[in-house]
């Protein structure tokens, strides 16, 4: 890698490239988490050297790293103030003070809703992000660095993002930060350094999105969003849910058609992620009816839900800890959910595995040298996503739930991935599909189900699914 | 000073039931110790027509001792994410040095304490730096250096032998009542302090999660050699305490804690996952396990039998905690 670029004190600065292209090594190399191999760095127009992160926050400088680093174990107090905390006379860190500390940055900084007591696990997405954001701005940084702040965001959390970020600038902070969201970029950005494959390639102070796009791939996307094409009529349903009960589910209907990709909308947290994993069966159903193909089922384990003739698979959002195992290879994490189909007694018939994988890999175009042995953890993010869905494709799902699973993709991987969607739902797939993109989901879907507090509250259905209408949607009950 | 627009701080849970399902594994584990006291006094009643006094409450006490400190030591690598099992090999060699080298009067008693817990610390730090600089897996380390450590025992101490003064044996495990219950206050205030030093804090944050606490600053490598130190001064102690209650020494008496101090801190709560936990658990584990013993023996189980019984307990102990930990919520 190789680049430069400088930003000013009371800037807004957006740093925009695929995944891969330097972005994330660039904020840890200015965060002292790693260490540059040559160049230099000027803080304030003096060269510095930071060693260790701690060099880094001395000179105020703040991060939030893409990687959420919250402690799992650690209440959100403990996280807030970790090695930060507040001390008493004797130099002893005064553990009691700390939700009461905590309670007082969240009302300084506008956070709602979130229990210092709580344990990480117990908060949504979100919220994690929302603290390690509070954790940055605790030091009160002269410089933030902000990794794929909002990937994990919903709406009503970019805008306090946003907010916030404004008011640094008023006084006088500099903010880098990165995002795949390109509204978010040129609305907030005062200006717009691209990277292309670890290189610095432009420094602008307005760009369009159409010639971002090509600055950061290389090539010209005439267009984001592939043509949808309408649901063929006469054919059964894939999936029919009726009255679908369980954590946070409170009794959810719906039909999925064959060939039909079918949104799940709505504000962040209301109960999306759980009925995606309770149709999965990875979480407890406890009331309603599943009928599959016309039959009713019964889903009580993840196996079950791969097992049926039209077998469902789940793509959840956080691929690293719910899909894939990361220091396996390609082709083993291809070819898990079908090990069954690959062995002989047992034994696993290598040439059969390797023509399944070489099917995948080269339908799905991911980019990878050698399948059986480069580990999944050095795959880039959309690389990664695409190994998890070839895992389907393989042990040939007909149902697809999709989880948010375009989130801290770059452009010219969600652009494979929609074109990905386009020919499964062609080829008679379904998909279930889930994006904190609202954007993504009207121009995707062919309906879309607005849920809100475990239940389907609107239903949206071909033009009159815009982004505008899904929001609004999303926001009736509670602007009542 | 509040003004009406404020909004009170948001719980999700009172700070009761906070406190119940985090502190669920140590609430645990004093409840399985009460219950295990209760036993003991019931079937040495049933034995005995008595109550146990203060000889029998003074035995518990002082066998229980150096368990204590062993366990609370691996307590502190385990929440790093490792495993001591050097300590075995620690305590044989700690055992055999007082025991050939101490002799009576309060600067050979004293010296040869702070001298056997620095071979302790090195010890410790020998493994701490092949963990966090050698990168080698904690139990391959300290595996190849228990064997280690009990070779250089017997080569301090070939045979069972040698003696402890009386005097060290009345200070650190006084037979005429359980005042080494001091050490286990000792033990609590230092805990209590540990887990509010930027040390505490970054031994959990290592256990939680190694990489982001890395990215946080933490210096890991010094903070896991730090804990290999701390546990191998712990074991140290724990073989002065040995050689203080048996008044003698044999290099191969410490070799059983390996695994007591492991189950020490199985029944305490603390995961093996690192990062979760508190040593003041480990302590009423180490007092549970010597109970253990006694009920056994009280309950005319063939001595012969009693390791099959301790494993078949350790197993029930897990499972209950597992249960309760799944009832009040709380994964992993």
């Amino acid at each position: 890698m190789d680049a430069s670029f400088s930003a000013d004190f009371g800037e807004v600065h957006a740093l925009v490239g695929e995944n891969g292209a330097g972005k994330s090594t660039m904020i840890k190399i200015l965060s002292g988490v790693l260490r540059p191999d040559a160049g230099t760095l000027e803080v304030r127009g003096s060269p510095v050297t930071f060693r260790n992160p701690h060099d880094a926050r001395a000179l105020g400088v703040g991060t939030v790293f893409q990687e959420l680093t919250l402690m799992p174990w650690m209440t959100v107090a403990e996280n807030l103030f970790l090695r930060n905390e507040p001390q008493g006379r004797t130099g002893l860190i005064q553990r009691r003070r700390l939700a009461a500390r905590a309670d007082e940055v969240f009302g300084r900084l506008g956070i709602e809703g979130i229990d210092p007591y709580e344990l990480p696990a117990g908060l949504s997405l979100a919220h994690r992000q929302v603290i390690e954001i509070a954790r940055a701005l605790l030091g009160d940084p002269d410089i933030l660095f902000l990794d794929e702040p909002t990937s994990a965001l919903a709406e009503q959390e970019v805008d306090w993002l946003f907010a916030l970020v404004r008011s640094l600038r008023e006084h006088g902070k500099c903010v880098i930060f990165t995002s795949h969201r390109w509204g978010e970029v040129a609305n907030l950005a005062d200006r717009i350094t691209v990277f292309r494959n670890g290189e610095h390639v432009a420094t602008r102070d307005r760009l369009t999105e159409g010639e971002a796009v090509t600055l950061m791939t290389g090539r010209t996307i005439d267009r984001m969003y592939p043509e949808r094409q309408p649901v063929a009529d006469g054919l059964p349903a894939a999936l029919e849910v009726r009255d679908l009960r369980g954590e946070r589910v409170q009794g959810v209907s719906f039909t999925l058609r064959r060939g039909e990709i079918l949104g799940v909308g709505g504000l962040a947290g209301q109960g999306q992620r759980d009925l995606f994993m309770t149709l999965f069966g990875a979480h407890r159903q406890t009331g309603g009816e599943l009928l599959i193909d016309g039959k009713a089922q019964r889903i009580r384990k993840p196996s079950d839900a791969i097992r049926q003739r039209m077998g469902i698979a789940l793509v959840p959002e956080d691929r690293k800890t719910e899909g894939l195992m990361l220091p396996m290879s390609v082709r083993d994490n291809l070819t898990l959910a079908v090990l069954g189909r690959v062995a002989f007694y047992g034994v696993l018939k290598p040439r059969t595995e390797q023509a399944y994988v070489r099917r995948a890999v080269q339908r799905l175009h991911v980019q990878t040298t050698r399948p059986s042995v480069q580990e999944v953890a050095t795959l880039s993010g959309g690389n990664q996503q695409k190994v998890l869905i070839g895992r389907w494709l393989i042990a040939q799902s007909d149902v697809l739930l999709l989880f948010d699973i375009t989130r801290g993709v770059d452009v010219g991987t969600k652009h494979d991935i929609y074109e990905l969607m386009m020919e499964l739902v062609a080829e008679g797939k379904s998909l279930l599909f889930y994006s904190s993109e609202t954007e993504e989901m009207a121009r995707l879907c062919h309906r879309v189900l607005v849920m809100r507090e475990g239940r389907i509250a609107a239903e949206l259905a071909g033009e009159a699914a815009d982004a505008e209408a899904i929001v609004a949607a999303s926001l009736r009950e509670h602007a009542a | 000073m509040t003004t009406a627009a404020e909004t009170r701080p948001y719980r999700s849970r009172s700070r009761l039931q906070h406190f119940m399902i985090q502190s669920a594994p140590l609430l645990l584990a004093l409840i399985i110790l009460a219950g295990m006291g209760v036993l003991y006094v019931v079937l040495f009643y049933r034995q005995l027509s008595r109550f146990p006094g203060n000889f029998e409450w003074t035995s518990v006490v002082n066998t229980s001792m150096p368990l204590v400190f062993a366990g609370v030591g691996q307590s502190i690598v385990v929440l790093t994410r490792g495993l001591d099992l050097s300590v075995g090999g620690m305590i044989d060699l700690a055992n055999g040095l007082a025991a050939t080298h101490m002799h009576s009067g309060a600067g050979s008693m004293l010296g040869w304490s702070l001298l056997v817990l620095l071979v302790g610390a090195a010890g410790g730090a020998i493994n701490g730096v092949l963990v966090a600089y050698g990168r080698l897996q904690p139990i391959l380390v300290t595996l190849a250096t228990l064997s280690i450590y009990q070779g250089l025992a017997i080569k301090v101490l070939p045979e069972p032998g040698g003696a402890v003064p009386i005097e060290y044996t009345k200070i650190l495990a006084n037979p005429n009542g359980p005042t080494s219950l001091v050490f286990v206050g000792f033990i609590a205030v230092v805990w209590f302090v540990f887990r509010r030093t930027r040390l505490g804090v970054d031994v959990y944050a290592i256990g939680n999660d190694e990489e982001a606490a890395r990215a946080h600053g933490v210096r890991v490598r010094t903070i896991k050699i730090a804990a290999y130190v701390l546990s191998g001064m712990f074991a140290a102690a724990a073989g002065l305490f040995l050689a203080a209650t048996t008044t003698s020494g044999d290099a191969t008496s410490g070799d059983v804690f390996v695994l007591t101090s492991i189950a020490a801190v199985v029944l305490g709560g603390i995961s093996f996952f690192g990062g979760r936990g508190n040593a003041v658990g480990t302590v009423a584990g180490a007092f549970v396990l010597t109970l253990l013993i006694n009920v056994l023996f009280f309950a005319n189980i063939d001595p012969l039998y009693q390791s099959f019984f301790q494993g078949l307990f350790l197993i029930v102990a897990v499972l209950l905690g597992t249960l309760i930990r799944r009832l009040v919520g709380l994964r992993g």
